[in-house]
């Protein structure tokens, strides 16, 4: 068995019109035993920015403190928030640093553009090489899962209604055909004026 | 050491702090997971005027696309491009690294680098880490010497070329190259020879795939042509999946609302550097 | 004393001695889908047959029709898929002279469940999904793991992208995790639609899926067959 999914994990997030989702399962589990059904797994990384870091549960809580002191730093000594593009290649250096010795993590990172409001989707492998398509990204132990559900229910520009539709039902029914991840849901819609973050009602085995 | 200080400022270089503690997990019956890699078809061609590099746009993780539409020839100077396969994150972070290099090289030396150099410079650091760092490269651009082709293995060996190809696809394409390859091509004749030559490597090689990305290396100028040929069109779906309002569970919503000021931006005319 | 060696040196610095595995299996790739339906069943199966990176055929038919009821899905070892479904069809044979009638849907589930257990220490490398019409005319789907484990199930995606295909077909075929939805019997139109959606999906993010899906559409008049194109990278 791979370290990665050692834990257990679903992400998912996609880019809707002028607005963008990002949804995470809520389980912490040591291989077959689930040991926690609300394990933070998305956080809070400015007004607009949210990473995931779907992996070993010890490495999100580790990468999650590095990230938030360079976030800090950045925003301290420039002035001004961090933009998704910049955050991206942040976690990406910090993550290629330890290219041979890694932190078991995939980040998925959602985001509007501070300035322009632009949706910003991204995740990238554990030594961080980014990827940015102009769909969606998923991650975790459901990562196969998900692709198939996404590539069928994703279509270009969803309301905020819509794409939050979509994302659930695509995280859901993925994570239901993965024993290491679900558990409960929380999904982010994120627009410029607003953020709306909801808790889904799942199967809870 | 500023560590009181500074909890966790980033030193410079690779840092191997968690190899011992991975070790154990290795130990431990816990396979290492697998990076993203371009199971590749990247190429390049010397014709009269100066140099044609090509790469398909498929990245895999295992059997499954992690990105279909990836940029896999990467920027160097504005006149050397480079094209990777192997370690998706290898490639693109010793190229920009090497980019920056280049950069600070010709602002010292005050002239155009030559392809050499950036030759010298891959190869010197991949046999620094011995093959660890997994990227294999095709190299070209024009310089003061004329158009020059380099192909670089991960251990930090190069070869200087008329052509090339690399990667998973390579001997797809290299079927193609040794067939119609000839020396002294027109323009046209060089992007068509590319294109059909990663077209080849996209077909019958499924470590590649998607689009052909181009990109033409003149004296003077070059072309970055993304996605010049869409060699694969997605299938059109038979039905919308779209679902109505209320369809998903929710226990509980919660909305923080974000106030938006307007932002207006003044440009500054930058400072006179001559 | 090899051991030693190897630690100092380069793996070819010194000829040591090579240990030989049996490998007997290949893994040849390829997807299965089958929905049922109340007076059908349709199978669908990609035409790629491959190895490590490389594509063998764009156009091997992997459904076997083993009655004018019955079709047979194998994705996996392609060797190993075609001496199962050759015993297979010589044992319908059999059956068929010795009870003079053409064996049902259910029964040949049953066996070929039989068949695979009994070769529980060498099993055949084949994910199975079996398609067919039951003796009411009802259509059913079995799926199978390599030594014989069957599950009757009314849809069921299976293969080297199976893990992609199921949860579209959880969802839209199941209903699950959706409220307000009233349950409809499946038209045979929705069941095609939703098939060839989902390979699309699958030939996207599966480098062994793709090329055409061919596919069987059983129902009380026999089978009809249909192709369909996917990408071709």
């Amino acid at each position: 068995m791979s370290i990665l999914s050692y834990n257990g994990s679903a992400m998912v997030a996609m880019k809707g019109d002028n607005c963008v989702s990002i949804a995470t399962d809520k389980r912490f589990g040591i291989q077959g035993q689930t040991i926690s059904i609300e394990f933070p797994k998305v956080f809070q990384m400015g007004p607009h920015l949210y990473v995931g870091l779907p992996g070993l549960a010890t490495d999100t809580q580790t990468v999650v403190e590095k990230l938030n002191f360079r976030k800090n730093l950045y925003e301290l000594k420039e002035n001004r928030r961090i933009s998704p593009k910049v955050f991206a290649s942040m976690v990406s250096n910090l993550l290629y640093e330890k290219r041979f010795g890694p932190f078991f993590v995939e980040p998925v990172i959602a985001g509007l553009d501070p300035i322009t409001a632009e949706p910003y989707v991204c995740n990238m492998d554990l030594i961080g090489c980014i990827n940015e398509p102009e769909d969606f990204v998923v991650g975790g132990t459901a990562s196969a899962q998900l692709f198939g559900m996404c590539e069928a229910l994703w279509e270009p520009k969803l309301k905020p209604d819509d794409l939050f539709e979509t994302t659930s039902q695509a995280l859901i029914n993925a994570f239901d055909r993965d024993a290491m991840s679900g558990w409960g849901a929380t999904v982010y819609i994120i627009e410029k004026d607003k953020i709306t973050v909801k808790d889904l009602k799942t199967r809870m085995d | 050491m500023a560590a009181v200080l500074i909890a966790d400022y980033p030193e410079p270089g690779f840092s191997f702090e968690n190899c011992k503690r991975n070790a154990s997990f290795v130990a431990n019956g816990f396979v290492p997971p697998k990076a993203t890699k371009t199971g590749t078809t990247i190429v390049g061609i010397t014709y009269k005027d100066g140099v044609i590099l090509g790469a398909d746009t498929r990245a895999t993780e295992d059997t499954t696309v992690s990105d279909k539409n990836c940029q896999k020839i990467h920027y160097l100077a504005s006149n050397i491009y480079c094209c990777g396969a192997g370690t998706a994150a290898d490639t693109e972070m010793t190229t920009q690294m090497i980019s920056s290099q280049l950069e600070l090289h010709r602002l010292n030396t005050n002239r155009v680098v030559r392809v050499a150099t950036a030759n010298q410079m891959l190869k010197q650091y991949l046999f620094r880490y011995q093959g660890y760092i997994g990227a294999a490269l095709v190299l070209g651009g024009v310089d003061s010497t004329g158009p020059n082709l380099y192909c670089i293995y991960p251990h930090g060996s190069s070869d200087k070329v008329p052509y090339t190809t690399m990667g998973s696809g390579s001997l797809a394409a290299m079927a193609v190259f040794e067939s119609y390859w000839r020396p002294n091509m027109n323009e046209d004749e060089g992007k068509k020879l590319v294109r059909d030559a990663i077209a080849a490597g996209i077909f019958n090689d499924l470590g590649s795939g998607s689009n052909v990305d181009l990109c033409i290396i003149k004296k003077g100028t070059a072309e970055y042509l993304r996605t010049y040929d869409e060699a694969n069109k997605k299938g059109v779906r038979q039905a919308s999946y779209r679902y109505p309002k209320g369809t998903t569970p929710i226990l509980t919503t919660k909305t923080s609302n974000i106030d938006v000021h307007d932002v207006s931006i003044t440009y500054v005319e930058p400072m006179d550097m001559s | 004393m090899t051991a030693e060696v190897n630690s100092y040196y380069p793996d070819y610095a010194t000829e040591t001695p090579k240990q030989f595995q049996f490998s007997p299996y290949a893994d040849n790739g390829g997807s299965v889908v089958a929905i049922a339906g109340d007076d059908f069943v349709i199978i669908g199966a990609d035409s790629r047959l491959s190895t490590g990176f490389a594509i063998y055929t764009r156009d091997q038919n992997k459904l076997f029709s083993l009655s004018k009821s019955t079709v047979l899905g194998c994705s996996g070892c392609w060797c190993d898929a075609l001496t199962l479904t050759r015993i297979l069809s010589a044992r319908m044979q059999m059956y068929e002279q010795e009870h003079n009638k053409v064996m049902a849907t259910p029964a040949v589930a049953q066996m070929l469940s039989t068949m695979l257990y009994y070769k529980r220490f060498f099993p055949y490398y084949v994910s199975n999904i079996l398609a067919g019409l039951d003796t009411d005319g009802k259509g059913c789907v079995y799926s199978y793991d390599p030594i014989g484990h069957c599950e009757k199930a009314t849809y069921k995606a299976g293969g080297s992208a199976g893990a992609l295909l199921q949860p579209l077909l959880d969802n839209q075929i199941g209903l699950k995790n959706m409220q307000n939805v009233t349950p409809a019997p499946l038209t045979l139109e929705k069941a095609l639609a939703l098939l060839k959606d989902v390979f699309i999906s699958a030939a996207e993010r599966d480098i062994y899926t793709g090329d055409k899906v061919n596919i069987n559409i059983i129902t009380k008049d026999g089978i009809k067959e249909d192709t369909f194109e996917l990408r071709k990278d």
